[in-house]
């Protein structure tokens, strides 16, 4: 395993007590992100080649570890489950293609959702907390949480209050997320930076200690709404801090990378990352997750292309 | 003074819009006719193939949704810009082998045939469309609608005006297309290319390649996304299986114009709206009248 990013810390970051200080004072205390360096190492990880083999495998890794994901004001209960059908069998001329990950959607769609899994591995992610802006009381935001989880969601992908982050309120967003915590109960809880608002990589490696201090089970980089998301720099700063966080308390957390990623070649990209930085441990849909909506359909276009040789045809893919 | 060093031209690609090399880095050299170097060439892999159907597919719904009337303009510009190249299209044919009375003919009758498909595209729809009698209250309308991507395999010999004449009638309709160039004389359609990338031709409607048309033919035959395929260059080309194409075309019911027995002379006007229709399908809609 490659070194650590931080220096050697004996506090254990998750003891650091409820004051805001001492949190403020750990995160400050991060060293910076060397933006070319990370951005070069992001880019040379790109450059791997994958042998056929490992192509395959990695396709078909990539659509157990997708989110089929619908965010949309426009989304009808039927769309919902014709997302949910899709899940289940992601190409009906082909058995053998597993079924994602789990399928997310806007809190009041998740009883639907999960009337259409029920009984099978997929799960039912709901984004919740005044998704995608987070702006909204804690109260509104508990309720959301509250409600998507008794309707039955089994993952929560809840925002961080960008605003206070970026004017320093580390506290304030550290107790959201705990606050948030405790309403999930059993819920997976997937914490959302949103990078593309934060700026700067030393913000993004800093939120995600926090959200991770706080008791994120997962890291996510955004909502999809905002353009740039999931980029792979970020996603290596993001995958760093779990790499530590786990060396530091033995505790393996998730990733999620959301956002931007339409093809083939760039969620292999994305798992090779994950490879290289954390290690294959992380290669499991259970700590590793791609939110998408068209993705799944290049995947399944380059897994029939592998299997017949011949290139495919968007038609014959199933919309969701 | 030393005798300045000529800038040669890279001939690369043309896809999207762009122009990239083979995604394989592979190139090849194009010859004359006293089998001089003329250019490095692109030899393009069939990854390149894939990336110029991508490309095609996504601007297919934008040109077949432009007006006839556009579409017309924008194939006259082409003839416009065209013209504007003569010298150096003539000199490109020259080098090839073409005699020079004959190069200048070639490079007039390629700028004609497109000012000649340019003014099809608003008169395809009363010549191959039309209103039929139907016993009910109904207006019976037929128009003809573009396939969607057509590859083309371009004329080995006649390399511009059979290009333009076989690119040209598949673009009026509203398809997209998809053209390996002719393979031992690719320079006529590269500066076409750069002609396209300066003209108001949207990126992708237009995609070419150059290569081996051995290589490229069987992937392009067997693209799931391809909706035509117009084998009018295989005329004089050795060791490509027609069958085999026409085959791997059929699985995905790609139309197919089938290869003459051999190159036919290109500076003859078309025959109509035959090639036009090639890779049209005529839709039928039935539309009630009112009281």
């Amino acid at each position: 395993m490659a070194a650590l990013v931080l220096p050697d810390l004996d506090v254990d970051p998750r003891t650091l007590g409820d004051g805001e200080a001492a949190l403020t004072a750990f995160l400050r205390g991060l060293p910076g992100v060397d933006r070319v360096g990370n951005e070069r190492r992001a880019a040379q990880l790109a450059t791997r080649s994958l042998k056929q083999d490992t192509k395959r495998a990695l396709i078909d890794l990539a659509i157990r570890t997708v989110d089929l994901t619908t965010l949309e004001g426009a989304d009808t209960p039927a769309r919902v489950r014709s997302l949910c059908a899709r899940a289940l069998r992601p190409d009906p001329a082909d058995a053998e293609v597993p079924p994602v990950a789990a399928v997310c959607v806007y809190p009041d769609l998740v009883a639907t959702a999960a009337e259409a899994v029920a009984g099978s591995s997929v799960r039912v992610a709901a984004v919740a907390t005044a998704f995608p802006s987070g702006r909204a009381s804690r109260t509104v935001k508990l309720t959301d949480t509250r409600e998507a989880v008794a309707a039955g969601a089994d993952e929560i992908d809840m925002v961080i209050d960008r605003g206070a982050f970026l004017s320093g309120r580390y506290g304030a967003v550290a107790d959201e997320i705990r606050a948030v915590k405790e309403v999930c109960g059993d819920a997976h809880l997937k914490v959302i930076l949103e990078t593309g608002e934060l700026a700067t990589y030393d913000n993004v490696r800093r939120a995600s200690w926090l959200a991770l201090i706080a008791g994120a089970d997962t890291i996510k980089t955004s909502t999809g709404k905002v353009s740039p998301a999931a980029t792979h720099p970020v996603a290596l700063v993001m995958l760093q801090a779990v790499r530590d966080f786990h060396l530091m308390t033995g505790e393996p957390r998730g990733v999620k990378v959301a956002g931007g990623i339409r093809t083939t070649k760039d969620a292999l990209r994305h798992l090779v990352l994950v490879n290289e930085t954390v290690g294959a441990d992380w290669l499991t849909p259970d700590r590793y997750r791609i939110g998408a909506s068209g993705l799944l359909t290049d995947l399944l276009l380059q897994r029939q292309k592998l299997r017949t040789g011949v290139y495919g045809s968007a038609d014959r893919v199933t919309l969701d | 003074m030393a005798e300045r060093v000529r800038v040669l031209r890279t001939a690369k690609l043309f896809i999207g819009g762009a122009f990239p090399r083979s995604e394989s880095g592979r190139t090849f050299e194009a010859r004359g006719a006293d089998g001089t170097v003329l250019a490095n060439v692109a030899l393009a892999s069939r990854k390149d193939v894939r990336d110029a159907v991508v490309a095609a597919r996504a601007a297919q719904p934008g040109w077949a949704a432009a007006t006839a009337l556009n579409r017309g303009q924008v194939l006259h510009r082409v003839a416009e810009l065209l013209e504007g190249r003569h010298a150096q299209l003539v000199d490109e044919l020259v080098a090839t082998g073409v005699e020079p009375d004959a190069a200048r003919a070639e490079v007039d009758g390629a700028v004609d045939r497109l000012v000649w498909y340019a003014g099809w595209t608003d008169k395809l729809t009363q010549v191959a469309g039309g209103v039929n009698p139907v016993a009910g209250p109904f207006f019976n309308l037929t128009v003809p609608e573009p396939v969607g991507v057509v590859g083309v395999i371009a004329p080995q010999r006649s390399a511009l005006l059979g290009l333009v004449s076989v690119v040209a009638p598949a673009l009026v309709g509203g398809n997209t297309v998809v053209v390996v160039a002719s393979e031992a004389r690719p320079l006529p359609a590269v500066t076409l290319t750069e002609i396209l990338a300066t003209s108001d031709v949207p990126p992708g409607t237009v995609d070419v390649l150059t290569g081996s048309v051995a290589e490229l033919a069987p992937v392009l035959a067997g693209h799931l996304d391809v909706d035509g395929l117009d084998l009018t260059g295989l005329a004089g080309v050795d060791g490509v299986d027609r069958v085999a194409l026409e085959t791997a075309a059929a699985e995905d019911v790609t139309r197919v114009l089938p290869p003459p027995a051999e190159e036919p002379d290109f500076h003859r006007t078309p025959r109509g709206v035959d090639r036009i229709m090639a890779f049209c399908d005529l839709k039928t809609v039935w539309h009630p009248k009112g009281p």
